[in-house]
């Protein structure tokens, strides 16, 4: 189809304000948070209400063009990155939280709504809602939605999945669908959450809204070695405390963060571990005590109550503002998201560190040791190709190393463009196709955000012929479908 | 006894080979929810034995096969427990069984769903493939999650055969409290003090008695014990068991029993009948002799679902009947692993 014969058919589903077509305007959707791939789509559509998505997805429908669907376009996997011949279709007009029903806790909202803007909106009520990825401020419930976003209070909160009572789905065949926790049925509404938009456009989210805790304390504890650090981890969830956040940094991250935020992270420490534990006052201050107790135990060199909210803070502030703080030590920084069993992650990071010394890139680690969701983030110039490339390859071999670990891949960024090698490793042909199986039947002319998250099963059988586990793979600019 | 997995992929490629419709069963406990089904027995009961059990890790891997009880024993050992709470509906249940029909006790709505503590399991589909998703890890997005839609299936996409578990540490302490209120005031009193962080970890109301479980550490339960006042229960342990394994009074009468789920704040539901409040209001047991029609009218109107759980026509619609384009959805996911439709058919509707 050409290009003004799309934007045509386009413009008798939306009016002309809510497309974007010219070069200078398309440019800022041609990536998202992984930007070191970028592609520049047809066109951008942002339809404001459900009729309009209906109508674009019915056009495409009949015209073969694929939709890449677009919230804030934070992902860090490249799962919004559009199709040459294709639209974005960004949600990001629908912004509106629709109802907040405070007796039954609970916010009905549109899939623009940003994360961050639930919660305050209903902080007047004592309410919150639970999952917080570190791009709160302006991913969208939505985009939460498709990537089954977690962040740093899931190991006590849960993911998006735990949080969502109900979604309104407008499905590829223009047909809607409403999918309701504990509704009998097969389980949809899992189901589309970490679809990466493969499966559905998302259109209404009801999500589960809880009441704050009274009391929050956040321990902050110094390690000699990253060693040590991974063993309190393991030791303080193996007591039976399960704090609403448990990060780790290691020396590297500490270095950046305290000369970019005023955080007084211990400049000698070689991994630091961050601590919350939420609650009532009671049971807050009998999990501080075992948890400084378990800290000291372990080896913890340096340990630090926040005795007030305003220290508190400043403990998290140097955790949020770490990617960005790394981020100032080279031009790029590429960020890997295995997840791996807890009492793994000591042996895990020396073999990061190891692969760091052998491809020559630094790497920094800032992450949710509580769930064993590893954040390696690889320091690289995207101007140097043989860097760039040495970076593709190095990430990779993290993942494999994840896997072999007994984890897997991805556990809150999603598969996206980036990972699609990796899943022909951590599942079988069979599972693949059955992947491919269930897009088929949501999708059966693949117009939604194809070619992301599942890989063919050519891909993988030309993979796993071609497959060596201990580096790249062979002829490695040769195009793979 | 133990890994049967070489057996029952056998038996589903020989069903899938002659075309024969399977049954599948455990110990039969739950052989009276969801439809009438027919097929040769596949029997998973066999299949039993924790495959890999790492308190530390808060994980556990067991085969469907392995009885509840024996579970749950494990974990009391570790002082560990599933936070959601299966039921025991007979001796012998299989954690397979709970897991297919995705049934969890009165702390669902605070602990978490069946499908919320599954990490990942492996099932054989329609060809007689072994097929593995998810993981032991606690944050997983490669891939589909088949997993959590496995859960709650009623082995219409095919036999589970080991499951992966975020399990969970006991809580150090369970108190109840109880009031004696109007079901209005009931469903007023747990609205409003839902809206504050108790330790809430069950809400029933019954026979003009709202009871209030709180569970977790001791302090933090004491606390709030004390806070809330009412009238200390001193049967609490008993009647929640009860209630999870439906061994009340009110489950052993006559009438055929309905499952109903709604926004917890849900009144004026007018039908003839009797009720208990679970899951905070967000549950509605109910026993009535009303047409199914009348009761899903009814419902629906308040934007929830009914299903019969216990009683009534096998062979009509036992679930809440689903739209039409999520009909036709279901039946191509049911085809994607079950393109012979041999697994359970029409256990859960008509046409899987």
């Amino acid at each position: 189809m050409l290009n003004s014969d799309l934007i045509a058919g386009l413009s008798a589903c939306v009016p002309s304000d809510s497309i974007i077509a010219d070069l200078e305007a398309l440019r800022p959707y041609e990536c998202d948070g992984l930007t070191a791939y970028r592609q520049l789509p047809v066109a951008v559509v942002l339809p404001k209400n459900v009729e309009e998505i209906r109508a674009v997805m019915q056009f495409c429908l009949q015209s073969d063009v694929p939709i890449v669907p677009r919230g804030a376009g934070t992902s860090l996997s490249g799962g919004a990155q559009p199709e040459k011949d294709g639209i974005v279709l960004s949600l990001a007009r629908l912004n509106q939280i629709l109802e907040v029903d405070v007796e039954n806790r609970l916010a009905r909202v549109q899939p623009g709504v940003r994360n961050l803007a639930v919660s305050q909106r209903v902080a007047e009520f004592g309410l919150y809602y639970a999952p917080d990825p570190s791009s709160q401020i302006a991913c969208t419930i939505g985009g939460n939605v498709a990537e089954n976003a977690g962040g740093i209070h899931c190991l006590k909160y849960g993911l998006t999945v735990h949080n969502v009572l109900s979604i309104d789905v407008v499905l590829a065949t223009g047909e809607d669908i409403t999918l309701t926790v504990d509704a009998p049925g097969y389980d949809l509404l899992a189901l589309m959450h970490g679809s990466e938009g493969l499966l559905g456009i998302v259109t209404e989210i009801t999500v589960r809204l809880l009441a704050e805790p009274p009391s929050a304390r956040t321990v902050l504890a110094a390690f000699d070695n990253v060693s040590l650090a991974s063993d309190a981890v393991a030791g303080l969830i193996s007591s039976g405390v399960i704090p609403a956040g448990l990060e780790m940094m290691d020396k590297l991250a500490i270095d950046a963060t305290n000369q970019f935020a005023d955080c007084g992270y211990p400049n000698d420490a070689s991994a630091i571990l961050i601590c919350e534990l939420d609650g009532n006052h009671e049971e807050v201050l009998q999990q501080v005590k075992l948890v400084t107790q378990m800290f000291t135990k372990n080896g913890a060199t340096d340990l630090h109550i926040a005795e007030s909210e305003d220290e508190r803070l400043k403990i998290w502030s140097g955790r949020k503002n770490a990617f960005p703080a790394v981020g100032r030590l080279s031009p790029d920084y590429y960020c890997i998201d295995g997840t791996i069993p807890r009492k793994n992650l000591g042996d895990v990071l020396k073999q990061i560190y190891r692969l760091s010394e052998e491809y020559g890139l630094a790497v920094a680690n800032v992450f949710h040791a509580g769930d064993g969701n590893l954040h390696p983030l690889i320091l690289y110039d995207a101007s140097n190709v043989d860097e760039f490339h040495r970076t593709e390859v190095l990430g990779g071999q993290i993942l494999e190393l994840c896997i072999d670990a007994g984890g897997t891949i991805t556990g809150e960024h999603g598969v996206g463009v980036e990972k699609l090698d990796q899943m022909c490793i951590q599942f079988s042909e069979a599972e693949i196709a059955q992947f491919r199986l269930l897009k088929q039947a949501f999708d059966p002319k693949e117009i939604l955000n194809p070619g992301k998250a599942i890989p063919t099963l050519t891909r993988c059988s030309e993979l796993n012929g071609l497959h060596v586990h201990a580096g790249a793979i062979p002829f490695p600019d040769i195009e793979r479908f | 006894m133990g890994d049967q997995t070489i057996q029952l992929i056998h038996d589903v490629k020989r069903a899938s080979k002659d075309n024969e419709p399977l049954e599948i069963v455990g110990r039969r406990t739950k052989e009276f929810l969801g439809r009438a089904t027919s097929g040769t027995i596949l029997d998973i009961s066999q299949h039993t034995g924790i495959i890999n059990y790492e308190p530390a890790e808060l994980i556990l891997m067991v085969r469907a096969g392995t009885p509840l009880s024996e579970i749950r024993d494990t974990l009391a050992g570790a002082h560990q427990c599933l936070l959601f709470d299966p039921p025991h509906y007979g001796v012998g249940g299989t954690i397979g069984g709970i897991v297919a029909a995705g049934l969890a006790g009165p702390c669902r709505p605070y602990t978490g769903a069946v499908r919320d503590f599954v990490l990942g399991l492996s099932c054989i589909n329609g060809a007689g493939e072994h097929l593995h998703f998810g993981g032991q890890v606690m944050k997983n997005v490669a891939g589909y999650d088949v997993s959590r839609l496995m859960v709650g299936a009623m082995g219409t996409l095919g036999p589970i055969l080991d499951i992966s578990f975020k399990v969970m540490p006991m809580p150090e302490l369970n108190e109840t409290i109880l009031y004696e209120v109007s079901e209005a005031a009931a469903i007023s009193k747990i609205t409003e003090l839902s809206r504050k962080p108790w330790p809430f970890s069950g809400a029933c109301y019954l026979d003009g008695q709202l009871r209030i479980r709180l569970s977790g550490g001791s302090e933090s339960v004491l606390a709030a014990a004390r806070a809330l006042g009412g009238e200390h229960a001193q049967d609490d342990a008993t009647f929640w068991q009860q209630l999870r394994d439906q061994t009340l009074p009110f489950f052993r009468q006559e009438g055929t029993l309905w499952r109903i789920n709604v926004r917890p704040n849900t009144t004026h539901m007018q039908i003839a009948g009797a009720f208990l409040i679970d899951w905070g209001g967000a549950q509605r047991w109910l026993r009535s002799e009303e047409p199914d029609d009348v009761i899903r009218d009814v419902v629906a109107r308040v934007g929830g679902h009914a299903s019969r759980f216990r009683g009534g026509d096998r062979e009509g619609d036992v679930f809440h009947p689903l739209s039409k384009p999520l009909q036709v959805l279901h039946r191509k996911i049911k085809e994607t692993f079950d393109p012979l439709y041999l697994f359970n058919r029409g256990r859960m509707y008509a046409e899987i």
